[in-house]
């Protein structure tokens, strides 16, 4: 179906870094005659995750004549702010400075991209908000990055990607969970790897398009380690929000893990409730790309295995290319769900959306 | 295990009738030596010095701990002479075979470590000695349990040779493969032995294991059996995203595959997510001449445990419904602990034909039984 649906807030829609030589200006001293030294400003470190120009990350009518798609703000205004009648969006980079190896370069590169965000987007348009892009494998720097960028209240998420080098619920990254928790900032686990490990645990595929489709399944890896490892536990005012790989996978992976809950309890003991319960409180999923079944009876029944109106959110992953024209829901959604999905759910999630 | 289920009636009818095929049964040796009977000198003496040598860090105990001892076995199925669960073919029938009125019942045996050892050759001759012992020991003693085919993975030729040597031996009625490789099924140096099933008649039981020395999940490896459990779907996934868009069932249209112990709940999900992002992603991949969906209708079937058990009972019927119910096989995986009932493991009716296809006649067509 078609939106706009005046005043919806979109949960993941990706401007685009130009290339390293844009984050120059935005780097402190020290690191701007290292970066310049080791001519790193020539090599644009694009995430390989999302090549910017597979049809499925760049839809035709919103590349712009010059540069990758997402790197024109004027664009990206009439498109996807006037285009679908946008109240705020948030903007998720997918960039590599993440996933620099050396923990230093790479929060220098995350602070860049913050500062550039906010200077070059957030400030030329009242309806961007904004992920902090952190150095997850650095739980003290990101935590430190989180804090800094903080202050701004533009700023409303932490930007993570589900593959990185271990286990999101591993302990080792609390400080970054009890950050964001302090600071009412939920964290946004984004589609793509790191490539520390192959994306899928039979090792590396051969195509983009079976990267592309794992994505789903390394959410279903993340939400067992982190409801598992206890962060739900130990932070219970954290909402964690899955981006880019639909939604229908969500039933299956409930009625599995509290299957293994039950029978497997004894190894967890600090779980105070099933899986999919603490899913249903504390995990959220933008919508794009909807991975709908065919027919709109087998969506109705989806939307009711999934047992809760609160957990979907809209996005439509511009300038990614999932559907046309407008069409950025499927048909067939529930009327009771749409306003929330559009707008309460986004404002309940996001606390710094309510000023 | 241990769940107390006190809102279940036994559904009786299921499977007092007609017997029914339990795809999915694990015999075990009473010992390691019991293989040695199979082995040549040479690897006799390596099975007792050395031994065996997987990817991963322990020698004789798997990376996640169980929650009941030999690797997590019913607590009902170890033997009075202290031997291991699934070990006692009298104790087998008695729990499974004559209990459940089982027609046939599909072996799927955890030993024999074709797929996983490091050294090939180490591998294929324990692959051989698993599958003598399979046919000899069970088989010859109990013709309802019909032997699945170990071959080293890593090692074509032997891979092959071990295929070619049980073809046309009825006790043998599928080639087991553990998704776990070192790479996904799909990619092509796998083809060969792919070819070789199916050129010699035999379908593909793909049963969850392996130790690939690739993490669990993408993002590493979890801490918990509470997160590997439940990481077996994902493999699952990932396998049939593989072997679909690698092309094989273009390449080898009569390859049948069983997708055994991963439930089977996350199926249509992944099916409509292929056919979508297929669509917008199809120039990467011209060998395929068909949806990704078409593909998995043809030449994929599921088995059932560990069944999902959704918090509407009748769920699962629309899931069933979407995957077709000429595609799912009833499977108990005794005498492992998480094993399914077959009075109980459908919570929500099934109509008499349904039962009849998913505990007796999709498997009898699958595996070629009469």
């Amino acid at each position: 179906m078609s939106v706009p649906a005046p005043g919806a807030i979109d949960c993941d829609i990706h401007p685009a870094l130009p290339g390293m030589q844009a984050l120059v200006p935005y780097l402190d001293e020290y690191w701007r005659a290292h970066i310049l030294m080791r001519g790193l400003e020539r090599d644009n470190y694009t995430a390989s995750a999302f090549p910017p120009n597979a049809p499925i990350n760049c839809r035709p009518d919103w590349k712009p004549a010059k540069g990758s798609a997402g790197t024109d703000l004027e664009l990206l205004r009439a498109q996807a702010l006037d285009g679908f009648g946008t109240r705020y969006a948030i903007c998720n980079v997918l960039h590599g400075a993440p996933a620099v190896f050396s923990e230093d370069l790479s929060a220098a590169m995350c602070r860049a991209i913050n500062d550039w965000l906010a200077a070059e987007w957030l400030s030329k348009d009242d309806r961007l908000r904004a992920s902090i892009v952190v150095p997850m494998h650095s739980p003290e720097l990101a935590a430190k990055e989180i804090e800094r960028m903080a202050a701004d209240p533009r700023f409303v998420q932490v930007l993570v990607w589900e593959m990185g080098e271990l286990p999101l619920g591993r302990r080792i990254h609390w400080p970054i969970y009890r950050a964001a928790e302090r600071l009412d900032l939920p964290i946004g686990i984004h589609a793509g790897s790191s490539y520390r490990h192959p994306p899928t645990n039979l090792g590396w595929p051969s195509y983009y398009l079976e990267d592309y489709v794992s994505w789903s399944t390394g959410f279903a890896g993340v939400l067992n380690s982190l409801i598992t490892e206890g962060v739900f536990v130990e932070f219970p005012r954290l909402k964690v929000v899955l981006m880019e790989s639909g939604v229908t996978w969500l039933p299956g992976w409930m009625w599995r893990a509290d299957k293994t809950w039950r029978g497997v309890r004894a190894e967890v003991p600090w779980l105070e409730k099933s899986p999919a319960a603490y899913a249903r409180e504390h995990v959220r999923l933008t919508v794009q790309p909807f991975d709908a079944p065919p027919r709109a009876d087998q969506l109705q029944r989806i939307i009711e295995e999934i047992g809760s109106d609160e957990m979907l959110l809209f996005s439509t992953d511009y300038p990614h290319w999932h559907f046309d024209d407008k069409d950025a829901l499927p048909d067939g959604l529930p009327e009771h769900l749409l306003r929330k999905l559009l707008v309460d759910n986004a404002l309940k999630t996001f606390p710094r959306l309510s000023p | 295990m241990n769940v107390a289920v006190i809102d279940r009636q036994p559904d009786i009818s299921s499977q007092t009738k007609l017997g029914i095929v339990d795809c999915d049964i694990h015999p075990y040796t009473k010992s390691p030596a019991d293989l040695d009977q199979f082995l040549s000198e040479r690897w006799r003496k390596m099975r007792a010095s050395i031994g065996g040598r997987s990817r991963s860090p322990f020698a004789n105990a798997p990376n996640y701990p169980r929650m009941s001892p030999f690797t997590g076995m019913r607590m009902d199925s170890y033997p009075k002479d202290g031997t291991h669960p699934g070990s006692d073919l009298g104790m087998m029938q008695e729990q499974l075979l004559d209990l459940f009125n089982v027609s046939y019942g599909l072996m799927m045996p955890l030993l024999g470590r074709g797929a996983d050892e490091r050294n090939v050759e180490f591998g294929a001759a324990m692959a051989t000695a698993a599958n003598e012992w399979e046919a000899q020991v069970w088989c010859d003693r109990e013709p309802r349990l019909k032997a699945g085919v170990q071959i080293p993975l890593e090692y074509t030729e032997a891979a092959i040779k071990e295929i070619e040597k049980r073809a046309g031996d009825r006790r043998f009625t599928h080639v087991m493969i553990p998704p776990r490789g070192l790479e996904p099924l799909g990619r092509r140096r796998y083809w060969p032995i792919l070819e070789a099933c199916a050129a010699n008649g035999f379908s593909i039981a793909l049963h969850l294991g392996g130790t690939s020395g690739h993490p669990s999940t993408g993002g590493g490896w979890p801490s918990f059996y509470h997160e590997e459990h439940p990481s077996y779907p994902q493999s699952k996934e990932a396998l049939v995203t593989s072997l679909v868009i690698e092309g094989v069932f273009e390449h080898i249209p009569n390859l049948r595959v069983a997708l055994v112990e991963g439930g089977f709940a996350w199926l249509p999900s992944l099916t409509w997510r292929l056919d979508k992002h297929y669509k917008r992603l199809r120039e990467e991949v011209p060998h395929l001449k068909r949806l990704p969906s078409e593909y998995i209708r043809s030449n994929i079937w599921v088995t059932t445990q560990p069944i999902e058990e959704p918090e509407r009972p009748e769920d699962l019927l629309a899931t069933c419904e979407w995957i077709g119910w000429d595609r799912i096989m009833f499977s108990t995986d005794y005498p492992h602990w998480d094993q399914d009932d077959p009075r109980y493991a459908f919570k929500a009716p099934l109509t008499e034909q349904q039962k009849r296809m998913v505990f007796r006649e999709n498997a009898l067509a699958f595996y070629g039984l009469e």
